[in-house]
């Protein structure tokens, strides 16, 4: 059988942890006065919390007419690149030159053919300048384009007051500078703003030791440790916790630095279907039973790795369904919080909360703090022996810069608003806050009768659009009407699947989001986006069971 | 009055033919030369119903009905 302890980690502390977490496990049960039914039988316990998640099938039509726009879209893109090919047209795009034109050609696969003639054709929509905070308004710069899309100028003129529904702000506290950020202009003038030094030469300063302390106490477990980038977090973490040798059990749609990080550290990928706990429960078992692929020796260690929110589909992980089945087979849990912390659960602390289980129980806590607590960063939590060794062992921490102070006061500072250490209930306002403009928000958007992605409590809003010229137009017709959104095609999503993807903001008020709505509704009428036929969801619903076993 | 009614929803009507066929996302030029192609196409199809379908319902009824006819008598 797979051998848990895998060398790394030490099971003389076992015991002490264990009761530190059974003490913390009842005492957040009272706190939050969630009602849980822990199945007392001596089996796993499995947190019953009603999950509601929805991912419509659009009618058969609008997969007809999707598939036909790109269809004419690619034809006209071939009758392009003949012309430029020929030298009718002027060629704007990257070409080889002359000299390796007999050589393997660079440019002909889909990805470039998608970019040259029908990203470019809706290019306007995306990497838009801004030139003030991410709030709930900014100001965007105007720009227009004369050949279009291949090059932009700006107008000189400054759009005002945009709603800001695309930022990643979900607690608004991505703000221009006011009282609050006082102690964050302290320490930009007592520590300056650079670095200059790896966390293990010589960049670990008070401040990273007093944040990682802070975090561990928000997150409730033993230790933590930050780094200076969110995806760099990952990408270089993940190589040190596993090796050639292990197995990575890896979500369908986990995020780029996820996958980077897995294919970096050179062992085995599996990959299950999103949020499928049965899919991950076959090949939890293959890989127990079959071990490795020749030599059929048991795994060194078995890593799962799921996000909290996956930010294109507005999904919840199905956690407690997952550490059951980690539990059962020896694996370890790897969640990544990017999105959910500080956004989920009814003080803020993630998806652990969010369904009522013991941070404890997952072994690898990731998050960013690029999201909801408005500076930048990444942080790992969990047991202190594995801190410990990631210290020692983490490429992150051995040669990437480490956080730049008043950064890391920022996060101070939102940390301790968000937890009430600074004397105000502001911090649980606006957790709350956020709670109820999620559901507003989703709530009206699916009586209107567009198709929604994603679980009711998740503040990633996705409504599908399908076509690609809807997206362009959707996009284009907010802007006008000073509404900023993010409109999310091919490669970032599945070809036919085109969306808009609204963020939810604590910062936005009931009347904001009325105004949005109002657009959103003026827009599916003149759009016909209303696509929703209300049936249930077209993917298998798990959560109503309290048992995975295979029929045999 | 109402002739403005039925010149915006027509308008309408065009503009969603355009969004569903990507024609709003394409150049002017490309967007009538995909215009004269559809509307050919069609012009062709009106044109062949036109001519030949009242021909072929023509001759599917008389082949029909000489075989009901043949029965008949046989039967008779």
């Amino acid at each position: 059988m797979a051998n848990p302890g895998g060398g790394t980690v030490c099971n003389g502390n076992l015991h002490k942890s264990q009761k530190q977490s059974n003490g913390s496990r009842s005492g957040n049960c009272t706190k939050n006065g969630i009602v849980k039914e822990a199945q007392q039988n001596g089996k796993t316990h499995i947190y019953e919390k009603h999950i509601v998640e929805s991912f419509e099938e659009a009618p058969l039509h609008v997969m007809v007419f999707t598939y036909m726009g790109y269809g004419i879209g690619t034809l006209f893109g071939y009758l392009r690149d003949f012309m430029r090919n020929w030298g009718i047209e002027k060629c704007n795009a990257a070409i080889e030159r002359e000299e390796q034109k007999d050589f393997v050609p660079l440019y002909q696969d889909f990805e470039n053919f998608y970019k040259r003639n029908l990203y470019i054709r809706i290019r306007d929509n995306w990497n838009r300048p801004i030139c003030s905070a991410p709030g709930p308004w900014f100001d965007v710069v105007e720009r227009v384009s004369d050949d279009y899309n291949w090059t932009f100028r700006f107008t000189g003129r400054i759009i005002k007051d945009v709603i800001n529904m695309g930022s990643y702000n979900y607690l608004g506290l991505a703000a221009r500078y006011d009282d609050s950020m006082r102690t964050v202009k302290d320490v930009l003038e007592a520590y300056g703003l650079g670095v200059a030094s790896t966390m293990c030469e010589m960049g670990t300063l008070d401040k990273h030791k007093e944040l990682e302390d802070l975090v561990a106490k928000f997150l409730n477990v033993e230790a933590a440790m930050v780094f200076g980038m969110g995806f760099a977090t990952n990408s270089m973490n993940i190589p040190a916790l596993v090796g050639k040798g292990c197995l990575i059990l890896s979500d369908e749609l986990n995020h780029t630095s996820l996958v980077l990080g897995a294919r970096l550290s050179g062992a085995t990928i599996r990959i299950f279907k999103h949020n499928n706990a049965q899919s991950l429960e076959k090949l939890l078992r293959d890989a127990v039973i079959y071990g490795q692929p020749r030599t059929r020796r048991a795994w060194k260690k078995i890593l799962i790795l799921v996000e909290g929110i996956y930010s294109m589909e507005g999904s919840i992980v199905h956690l407690p369904q997952i550490i059951a089945l980690k539990k059962k087979y020896k694996a370890y849990l790897y969640v990544d919080e990017a999105h959910s912390i500080g956004a989920l659960g009814p003080t803020g602390r993630g998806v652990t909360e969010f369904f009522g289980i013991d941070p404890g129980e997952v072994d690898v806590l990731m998050g960013t703090f690029t999201k909801s607590f408005g500076a930048s960063g990444g942080y790992l939590a969990g047991r202190k022996d594995l801190v410990d060794y990631l210290r020692v062992h983490s490429h992150s921490a051995v040669y990437g810069t480490s956080m730049s102070p008043p950064i890391a006061e920022q996060i101070i500072r939102s940390m301790k608003f968000l937890m009430g250490l600074d004397g105000t209930t502001q911090g649980l306002q606006r957790v709350r806050q956020l709670a109820k403009n999620t559901r507003y928000f989703r709530q009206r958007l699916q009586k209107m009768g567009f198709i929604i992605y994603g679980n009711e409590s998740s503040p990633v809003v996705p409504v599908l659009l399908y076509m690609p010229s809807k997206v362009a137009a959707f996009a284009r017709h907010m802007l006008q009407k000073k509404i900023g959104v993010v409109v999310v095609g091919f490669p970032a999503t599945p070809l036919a699947e085109a969306r808009a993807r609204f963020c939810i903001s604590a910062a936005h008020t009931r009347e904001m989001l009325d105004t949005v709505l109002e657009a959103i509704d003026e827009m599916g009428d003149l759009l016909h986006l209303k696509y929703s036929r209300h049936m249930k969801s077209a993917r298998p619903e798990l959560y109503d069971e309290t048992s995975f076993e295979l029929e045999d | 009055m109402d002739f403005r009614r039925v010149k915006e929803y027509f308008s309408w009507l065009y503009y969603q033919y355009q969004i569903i066929s990507c024609c709003a996302v394409l150049e002017p030029w490309e967007q009538s030369m995909f215009n004269t192609i559809l509307l050919t196409i069609f012009a062709m199809v009106i044109y062949t119903a036109y001519v030949f379908i009242p021909i072929h319902i023509r001759l599917a009824w008389e082949f029909f009905s000489r075989i009901c006819g043949y029965q008949s008598t046989i039967s008779n």
